[in-house]
Parts: C-alpha cells; structure tokens; sequence
C-alpha cells in the first residue's frame, strides 16, 4: 500500500471522527442527518480505495440514500430541534 | 454515575477491539492465507464466476443468504402489519404526502433519471458475477429510484398488491432452485446447472439466476417499505400549521 493512499486514509478517518462528533452535539436533527450520511459517504469511498467495491456500492445505496430519506421522514413527523 | 459506567464500557470495549485489529497489520494483503485462498482459487477454476465475492455469498454460503433474505421479508412483513392500519386511514382520507409539490425541476429531472436509475440496479443485479454489486444492491438501487418518484410527485403511489407477488415469487424461486438442487440428487443449494465460460453472461449455473430472484425481492420489498413509511404522515393541515 502506497504512502498517499495511507495518507488519504489516516486525514479521512480524522474527518470522520470529527463529522461523527458535529452529528452528536448538533440540537438541529436534519443537520445532523446530513452529517451521518457524509459519513456514509466517505465510508463508502473508504471501501473503494481499499479494494472492496461490492461492500461501497451497498453503503452507497443505504447508507446515503436510504436511510437518510427514512431519518428524515421520521423528523418531520416529529420535531425538528432537540431540546 | 450511569455515564462513568457508560464511559467504562465504551472504554472496555475500545480496549479489547483494539488488540484485536493490532495483530492485523494495516493494508496488508492477508487474502492468500487458508480459507480465503480456497475461495479465490476455486471461483474462477470450478465455478467459472469472475467475482469472487459473489461466488462466496451465492454458492459458498448460499444458505446463509437465504436467512439474509428471510431476515428482511421478516422486517417487511412486521412494518406492513404495523402501519398497516394507519395506510388504510391514510388512503380513505385521502391526504397528501407533503402540502406543497415538488418543484418542476425535480419532476423533469425525475422523469429522466427514474429509468436510468432502474436500468443501473438491473444491470449491477444481472452483472453480479461478474462485476461488482449484486442482487441486495442492485434491489436497492431500484428502491432509490422509485422513491425519486415519490419524493417528486405527490400523487405518486405504489400498488402493493403486484409488489406482494413478485416478493413471493422471487422468494420461491431462490428457495425452488435450492430445493431443485436435492431433486437432482445432490444437496441443498446444489449448483446443478453448466458453470459455461470464465467471463461470459451465462456462466456460474444457478448463480446469476438466484441473483436476479434476490435483485426483485429486494427492490419490491424495499418499495413496499418506502410507501408504507412515506404514506404515514402528519395530516396536511399540521405541516401547514408548523410552517
């Protein structure tokens, strides 16, 4: 394994402790949903580069898409702003 | 207290994943090792399938699958039983999904995507053993697309009767080709059928065949799950109130 793609790794790991971090502080839920499917995202890119792309086309699809639009069904049916 | 508790769990937890993964040196390639090395050998010789993980989830541990499938009938069954009775209201009453309709840029987009979005799951499901992706994404892939068109027309809504029959359709014939399998006098999830060229369309036997079942039930059970949860919702009057 080269040493950028080591280096693209280690920063987008850092970047998704950080997005997971924003997801559990932030009060407005819908941002917070947003901030979890980046998270999907850059898993699934993760998935990618390291060799396995069965496994990035599946978090593609649920992790972004899916479950995403399911979260945000089920906070427009309740409330938007954590207390 | 419960959070120093908490805290200790996750610290616990955290300590013993960790040498776990610390004998596994980062990015190296441990494939050739034993069990993985059998499979990687053996796709391409015996079965003649180009994706080996395919050939894994399919032939290898083909059962193991069937319980996946089982698995998420399972869930669609319970969320319809659920929100079942709350659908009906939903439909005699009469409510849209949103009080204002989507705008024209998403409907036009829509009309053009939908079918290019379906086109993709088929080819990723009938493609499975041969290039990534599969029956599960593909079916998804397909859901992603019909709920485009749920989000962009509000009038939009799925007929669950067809869906209910492809389900089980899809269903019995991933379960007949397995039972098939003991007919012909060998076992169950038998790969009965001439395994064909390394790299062609149809190769694998039974392979690409459970796939595209796995691919219907999938997106049909996905579909069904997707309108249930979107035909509950607040009443139009309530959406317009809180804007």
């Amino acid at each position: 394994m080269s040493t950028i793609i080591t280096v693209i790794v280690v920063i987008g790991a850092l970047f998704l402790v950080a997005a997971a971090i924003y997801a559990v502080h932030k009060k407005d839920l819908v941002v917070a949903t947003v901030a979890t499917s980046v998270i999907s995202l850059v898993l699934s890119a993760f998935y990618f580069i390291l060799q396995a792309p069965d496994v990035a086309l599946t978090e593609a699809a649920i992790g972004v898409a899916l479950t995403t639009i399911i979260f945000i069904v089920i906070i427009r049916n309740t409330k938007r702003f954590e207390d | 207290m419960k959070k120093l508790i908490a805290l200790i769990f996750v610290l616990y937890i955290g300590v013993e994943m960790f040498f776990v993964f610390y004998q596994i040196p980062f990015g190296m390639d441990r494939v050739q090792s034993k069990v993985g090395k059998f499979y990687l050998e053996h796709s391409p010789k015996d079965l003649k399938v180009a994706n080996a993980v395919t050939s894994i989830v399919v032939n290898f541990r083909g059962f193991d699958t069937l319980g996946e499938v089982t698995v998420l009938f399972i869930a669609t069954t319970a969320l319809g039983s659920i929100l079942f009775r709350s659908r009906k209201v939903h439909n005699r009453l009469n409510s849209k999904r949103t009080s204002v309709e989507a705008s024209m840029i998403v409907q036009v987009a829509g009309r053009f995507l939908v079918p290019l979005i379906v086109l993709l799951g088929a080819y990723v499901f009938i493609h499975g053993h041969l290039t990534p992706g599969g029956g599960f994404q593909g079916g998804v892939i397909i859901a992603t697309g019909v709920l485009f068109l749920l989000l962009a027309y509000r009038q939009f809504s799925v007929n669950h009767e067809p869906i209910t029959w492809i389900e089980s359709l899809a269903g019995a014939t991933f379960a007949g080709l397995g039972l098939t399998g003991i007919f012909v006098g060998k076992t169950f999830l038998e790969n009965f059928l001439g395994t064909g060229k390394l790299n062609d369309l149809l190769s694998g036997g039974i392979i690409p065949l459970i796939y595209i079942a796995v691919g219907f039930k999938v997106a049909a059970e996905l579909t069904g799950i997707l309108d249930t949860i979107l035909s509950i919702s607040v009443p139009v009057e309530e959406t317009e109130n809180q804007n």
